[in-house]
């Protein structure tokens, strides 16, 4: 199990966070415009709800089959890919998975990376490491790239930038790319990036990339995108380095169509995403082109913790699509940077305090009103608000021996549990109710007229003068 | 998502369990809801000893304390008949969560899972198992409905309120923007996370507001304190005397306009 502790702790400053951006008219509409727009986009891609139903169906009996082999895949794809020339590294924690990819590009004295989009290096902050380490790392997928001109972080694991506006990227453009003047022509901008990035590709010396689908039976490295920008990370430079987690892992190679529709259609409304990369091997002899050298790191980072609980295992099955954050309507009223986290929405709620622990996280499962939209669109029918109770139940109940996570108890106030335990003392006896409602509804007019956060914006609870209860018995 | 089960006969009894939010805050729509069952023909039998179905520390992270309020409520309802409940929340509470929450207590488990295959949300009861079809007395007018998430995703019967509100003829049923999204309300997480809490209920009353309609009905009170909390605070930041936005539970409109 990871020992790795981060120091940043989500869950502070997290309703400051939400206040700034619920605060801010212009971008409450913009994220709102954003995540109707994604929605729409995958609504007109499942017109038949009973093939929805049994699709996710299907993707959720892949997935559970394929984690319930973890173990044993684990293995019979490090031998395959191995066969195939691909070299595996284990990485328990983040700076361990950082040292891994900065070894071989030391190996190599690589002075550049090429980087296609991947959220497990956003997770160990490989930028942050690579530069400290005097190796440039590049994003280049056009959202990622954005994001690192703008110094930022991903505020979607899909869209990274759409925080941003169309006008805000020509300034940074402008202001951060050489040789290029203001134009908040969409082409143009695309046709900037295209330029500087083409450049990059020839000169990388390594070439990094995430997997979507890692099969075990064949040894074959997965990767879904759009851009193109992928395959010129794992094709043009001389090295290619893939990191994923180890729970990517599917046993069949037909265990991929039905997960990889699931996942395009889920994630950006397309039928099938532009490109798909099967990468079984290194360039072999004869072969003009492709890497001489490909690596795969599988990283554990908290997963095996999660792996070890029968409910919490479940967090495992996701396939990172982000359709929970695009109908979520948290994450539409406050974006993805203010959760703190590096997948932020419903399934960074649940993945994030395995990683970070839920001492770092432990506020953050309580800001769900546990709508169910988000296990409602879920591909593989993770049930995200089951696993947000659940995450409650840990956080605040008492720190006890052989916690199933660590940072259990982190939230545990022996006030609140006094005040829960008298709620039910009431609520368990008929006796003891009756006399608090009673009381409640006699005494309503002396009903506080500020009652906490509730009537920040809505006027104060007051109990009916007569209780149903009552009324019955006035009827007869 | 779960769907409503098929129809068992019409009985000649049922349970009434009120939830605490009925009880105490909206005792009319509870006296409303049992009248309209009675005047199917239809005793209604409400356990005296009834509190809460448990769902305010379940979801909260306290399933020791819910496990003891839910106990309770297991063995209150002896006979074999529905127990309808004016809530798809506490509904879905006890028809799904019971048998969950007492899945390490054989003797419990039996009993939650014998009362949790009985639990009805009312506008559920009234078209599937009643076949209630109202008889419009009033006149014309809009309404606009919100139907809660536990009712649309846990118990599957978004549909039960808008086909009751649609058998009244005088009554058109006005549609909001982003319906299916959830008011904001939460139980705890409306004080937990008041900003949040505060948007998503603000932007759910600009969305009802905005389609005109005169009232907005609910099968859930939970849903309604929020929403008709925050129209009334609005009203009173803006100085109407008039509520902007009054509404009721469905029952309450139903035997209105089913009154002569």
């Amino acid at each position: 199990m990871s020992e790795h502790i981060l120091e940043f702790k989500p869950a502070e400053g997290f309703r400051a966070r939400s206040k700034a951006v619920v605060d801010n008219p212009f971008l409450r509409q913009s994220f709102r415009g954003a995540m109707d727009f994604l929605m729409s986009k995958r609504a007109a891609q499942f017109p038949d709800a009973e093939e929805l139903e049994s699709l996710r169906t299907l993707g959720e009996s892949i997935r559970q089959y394929n984690l319930a082999k973890l173990p044993t895949l684990l293995e019979q794809l490090e031998a395959n890919l191995t066969r195939n020339g691909i070299k595996v590294h284990w990485a328990e924690t983040p700076d361990e998975a950082n040292a891994i990819i900065l070894g071989i590009c030391h190996e190599r004295r690589a002075k550049l990376m090429v980087k296609g989009k991947s959220m497990v290096s956003e997770e160990i902050e490989l930028n942050h490491a690579a530069e400290a380490a005097g190796i440039g790392a590049l994003e280049s997928d056009m959202g990622e790239y954005i994001v690192q001109l703008a110094n930022e972080k991903p505020s979607h694991i899909i869209m990274p930038a759409i925080h941003k506006t169309k006008e805000e990227i020509a300034r940074l453009f402008a202001d951060k790319v050489e040789g290029v003047d203001y134009t908040d022509n969409v082409d143009a901008l695309i046709q900037i990036g295209r330029n500087v990035l083409r450049q990059k590709f020839l000169e990388a010396d390594i070439g990094l990339s995430g997997v979507n689908f890692a099969v075990a039976e064949t040894g074959t490295l997965c990767l879904v995108e759009n851009e193109g920008n992928g395959r010129m990370c794992t094709t043009a430079p001389p090295v290619h380095i893939a990191i994923t987690g180890i729970e990517k892992i599917v046993e069949k190679l037909e265990h991929v169509p039905p997960l990889l529709s699931l996942l395009t259609r889920s994630a950006t409304g397309q039928n099938i995403s532009t490109y798909f990369n099967m990468i079984s091997s290194p360039r072999k002899p004869g072969e003009k082109d492709g890497p001489s050298e490909v690596h795969l790191v599988l990283l554990d980072n908290g997963r095996s913790q999660a792996y070890a609980d029968e409910q919490l295992r479940k967090t495992l099955q996701c396939i990172r699509c982000g359709a929970c954050m695009n109908h979520c309507p948290v994450y539409t009223r406050i974006g993805g940077h203010a959760y703190g986290t590096t997948y932020p929405g419903p399934i960074g709620k649940i993945i994030s305090p395995h990683m970070l622990g839920l001492d770092a996280t432990s506020t953050m499962a309580t800001a769900s009103s546990l709508c169910g939209a988000c296990g409602e669109v879920c591909p593989v029918k993770i049930p995200i608000p089951e696993l947000l109770m659940r995450l409650r139940e840990e956080a605040f109940s008492a720190p006890h021996a052989n916690p199933a996570m660590r940072g259990q108890g982190a939230g545990y106030s022996s006030l609140i549990s006094a005040v829960w335990r008298g709620w039910a003392a009431v609520y368990r006896s008929p006796a003891l109710y009756g006399v608090a409602t009673w009381l409640g509804s006699r005494f309503a007019w002396l009903m506080p007229s500020k009652q906490g956060a509730w009537t920040s914006v809505r006027v104060p609870l007051k109990p009916a003068p007569k209780r149903l209860r009552d009324l019955l018995k006035e009827r007869g | 998502m779960n769907h409503a089960q098929s129809s068992p006969p019409r009985p000649t009894d049922v349970y009434f369990f009120a939830t605490c939010v009925v009880d105490q805050f909206f005792p009319g729509a509870g006296m409303d809801a049992i009248t309209l069952i009675e005047r199917q023909g239809i005793r209604v039998h409400f356990p005296e000893e009834q509190t809460c179905c448990g769902q305010p520390a379940y979801t909260s992270g306290f399933p020791d304390e819910a496990r003891k309020v839910a106990a309770h409520q297991l063995t209150l309802f002896p006979n074999d008949w529905p127990v309808v409940v004016p809530s798809g929340s506490c509904a879905g509470m006890m028809k799904h969560h019971y048998p969950t929450l007492f899945a390490a207590d054989p003797v419990r488990k039996a009993q939650a899972e014998q009362l949790s295959a009985r639990i009805y949300e009312l506008t559920d009861f009234l078209v599937n198992v009643l076949n209630f079809q109202p008889e419009d007395t009033g006149g014309d007018c809009t309404v606009v409905l919100h139907t809660s998430c536990s009712a649309r995703r846990e118990m599957g019967v978004h549909l039960t309120g808008r086909q009751l509100l649609s058998g009244l003829k005088g009554v058109k049923v006005a549609q909001q923007d982003h319906e299916s999204e959830c008011c904001g309300f939460g139980g705890t997480f409306s004080v937990k996370q008041p900003e949040i809490s505060g948007a998503m209920v603000e932007d759910k009353v600009k969305a009802l507001k905005a389609t005109g309609a005169e009232r907005v009905v609910s099968a859930d009170c939970g849903c309604l304190m929020n929403i008709l909390g925050h129209a009334a605070w609005k009203d009173e930041q803006e100085g109407r005397k008039t509520p902007s936005l009054p509404g009721e539970h469905i029952a309450s409109f139903l035997l209105r306009r089913t009154s002569k």
